[in-house]
């Protein structure tokens, strides 16, 4: 039998394969249709200054929260669980944001001129303080219903995904309040030596999530608890502990997602800021090859699948097809994607492989 | 007497718990305001509460088959059937070939999604909230707006009054009795039938079911197309009772169903409660929804906030029901 060369067989056998050759055929499908997808330019801006500009640009720009949530729903996936919530703790966090920057306070009589002025209540570090408290206890509260009051992830994370988009509603009166306070628009607008700021905080996010899980054993810890969370316990590891850590740094994620997202569209919506992000995180994660069960995983494949599912939607929307059609076809990728990883899959792949060997082997 | 007392407590606890509940609420609900008194209220639960009863009961087969089972695509079949059948209404086919098309496509739906959990062994509630997002696609592919119904049977049905005897004033209408007829059908399948049992083995202990000789597989693809067989009613008596479909339908219907089978006693893990539960836990819904409406200062979202805290209050009373059986 012949040996198959060890890189081949790593790249056969690396999570970042599959995601990558999906990104390559989306791209090359881009350039096909749209000649000058590619086209890099640089603008001076008199708002923001001299920055790149193109359709690269804005995919990795706008698709800088989905990449944060799915950093946070990997970790969750790992540990067996999974949160539903992330769209509902978006819409919370933008909505935190919105209300502390609402300059009409109280029984002030509202008028148009109050309403719209470039100015702010709360000092802007305040507000960032207030968006991430506010994602990052939803995180935690999800995590303690889970690890402490066992309720089945699915339930307990369901209820804040219906429920918060209540609260969210609640905190902004179930109004959509429009921002107009020009600092804040920096998180999705701004740039940093001519790149998004939404990419340095997804880098930044992503390097304290690296550090946090391969740096330390927490990340072995959130493998060994999505493997067998019994077992874990036996072994002296205190698995409610990892399971609360991992939805409250999904809650975090979800939180920084909601600041960016809501500094984009200079908006608040409780119905509709961050909808369906769930299904785009789960399918992010899944693609990025860390299964539903649990288990292995791998922050970064997770942000090239969420990269990957980026454009697909930015492709898909310049060809004409509404947004919420596109949820059919997601839902049906999500599916492909978890039997094309599942066991039953693999060991076909593996029959076959094999088999074309041996026969190399008896012809050799 | 004490013996005796414990074992029926421990059995009809928790559906005694529901009613208990449901009366009391009501209670509290015709003291803060009176016109809650009238029984006309009492049928309105029924009559607004018509899908999500539909609805509930599926939900409950499907929670009893256990093994984490749980349908999260009520709603979107729900959005689906009322969108498609809309639609084909408006290009003027005959309603007795849309809702029979409608109840069928619902079996089908349902069965696949069994089938892809029972046969390719992915988690209940990845397959299914993945039918939840299919179903709502699907329904925003037919019509990105609402499409309304004029047809004059759906206008019959869904408008005229039936009156109930000996109470003044009181009625209900046709779609409402759609619940209430399948909440028998689902009494006699689940106490009644070999299905039935095969359901509350399998919930309890799926492996000794299976050594037992019991088809769990066709069980559980049975148990979702039932679900998506209730769900397609459901759409069918939401379409009529809003004379519309939309594919934003019955947003966060999932939840509301799963807290009524909750609240009903049905615990999460399965095996263990009934669907008379489900239809106390749906009245005790409707009636905390009916009393926020009559509360005219409380705003709609403050239902979605309840019907969550609510789920969470009836998932701890169940966890200290179960803990109390173990043990004791």
């Amino acid at each position: 039998m012949k040996q198959q060369t060890p890189l081949l067989k790593r790249i056969r056998e690396s999570r970042l394969l599959w995601p990558f050759v999906a990104w390559v055929i989306i791209l090359l499908f881009d350039a096909i249709v749209e000649p000058g997808f590619f086209k890099l330019g640089i603008l001076d801006d008199p708002v923001y200054g001299k920055h790149l500009y193109g359709n690269l640009v804005d995919i990795f720009n706008n698709g800088a929260p989905l990449m944060l949530v799915a950093i946070g729903m990997t970790l969750v996936i790992a540990t067996g669980g999974v949160d539903l919530s992330v769209g509902a703790v978006i819409a919370i966090s933008a909505a935190m944001g919105a209300v502390l920057i609402n300059p009409a306070l109280g029984n002030q009589l509202i008028t148009n001129d109050i309403l719209t002025k470039n100015a702010t209540n709360t000092p802007l570090p305040l507000i960032i303080l207030a968006d991430l408290a506010a994602g990052t206890l939803c995180g935690l509260w999800n995590g303690l219903l889970v690890s402490r009051a066992r309720i089945q992830p699915m339930v307990a994370t369901l209820i804040l995904m219906v429920a918060g988009r209540g609260i969210a509603q609640l905190i902004t009166n179930g109004q959509i309040m429009t921002i107009y306070y020009t600092p804040y628009f920096w998180f999705g607008n701004g740039y940093i030596l001519g790149l998004p700021v939404s990419i340095y905080i997804v880098v930044l996010v992503f390097l304290l999530a690296w550090v946090l899980i391969r740096k330390t054993a927490i990340g072995l810890f959130i493998e060994s608890v999505g493997i067998n969370a019994k077992s874990t316990y036996y072994s002296g590891i205190n698995e409610q502990n990892i399971k609360l850590l991992a939805y409250t740094f999904c809650g975090f994620c979800g939180a920084i997602a909601g600041l960016i997202l809501s500094s984009y569209v200079h908006s608040a919506d409780g119905n509709n800021n961050g909808l369906n992000y769930e299904l785009d995180a789960i399918l992010a994660v899944v693609m990025g090859g860390t299964l539903m069960t649990g288990g292995r995983f791998s922050i970064f494949a997770s942000v090239i699948g969420a990269l990957v599912i980026w454009t697909f939607t930015v492709t898909v929307y310049s060809l004409g097809v509404p947004a919420n059609a596109l949820l059919a076809a997601k839902a049906v990728l999500v599916m492909v994607v978890i039997l094309l990883y599942s066991d039953y899959t693999r060991r076909l792949m593996n029959r076959l492989v094999e088999r074309r060997g041996s026969q190399h082997g008896t012809t050799n | 007497m004490a013996q005796r007392i414990r074992p029926f407590l421990l059995r009809y606890g928790s559906l005694l718990t529901t009613f208990a509940i449901f009366l009391l609420v009501f209670f509290i609900g015709g003291r803060l305001y009176p016109a809650m008194q009238k029984p006309q209220v009492f049928f309105n639960l029924f009559i607004n509460d018509s899908s999500l009863l539909l609805v509930a009961i599926g939900m409950t087969m499907v929670i009893l088959s256990g093994g984490g089972g749980i349908d999260l695509s009520v709603g979107g079949v729900i959005a689906l059937t009322s969108t498609a059948s809309a639609a084909l209404l408006r290009s003027g086919v005959s309603p007795y070939i849309v809702i029979p098309l409608m109840v069928v496509m619902g079996i089908a739906f349902g069965a696949l999604m069994g089938w892809i959990i029972q046969t390719l062994k992915v988690q209940p509630f990845i397959a299914t909230l993945m039918g939840l997002y299919f179903t709502r696609g699907l329904a925003y592919i037919i019509s990105l707006t609402s499409v309304t119904i004029k047809d004059p049977v759906y206008k019959t049905l869904a408008l005229t009054p039936i009156y109930i005897p000996f109470l003044p004033k009181t009625y209900i209408y046709p779609t409402t009795l759609v619940g209430p007829i399948m909440l028998i059908v689902a009494i006699y399948l689940t106490f009644f039938t070999r299905f039935g049992r095969t359901v509350y083995a399998m919930g309890n202990n799926e492996q000794s079911a299976l050594l037992m000789g019991l088809s769990v597989t066709r069980t559980k693809m049975a148990v979702y197309a039932f679900s998506g067989f209730c769900s397609a009613l459901a759409g069918i008596v939401f379409s009529m009772s809003l004379l519309a479909g939309y594919g934003q339908f019955a947003t966060g219907m999932e939840l509301d169903a799963i807290a009524s089978v909750v609240m009903g006693g049905t615990a999460l893990s399965g095996g263990v409660g009934n669907v008379i539960g489900t239809l106390f836990g749906v009245l005790i819904h409707g009636t905390i929804v009916s009393i926020l409406q009559f509360n005219g200062t409380l705003s709609s979202w403050w239902t979605r906030i309840g019907v969550g805290v609510l789920t969470l209050i009836f998932i701890g009373i169940q966890s200290l029901f179960y803990m109390r059986k173990k043990h004791g």
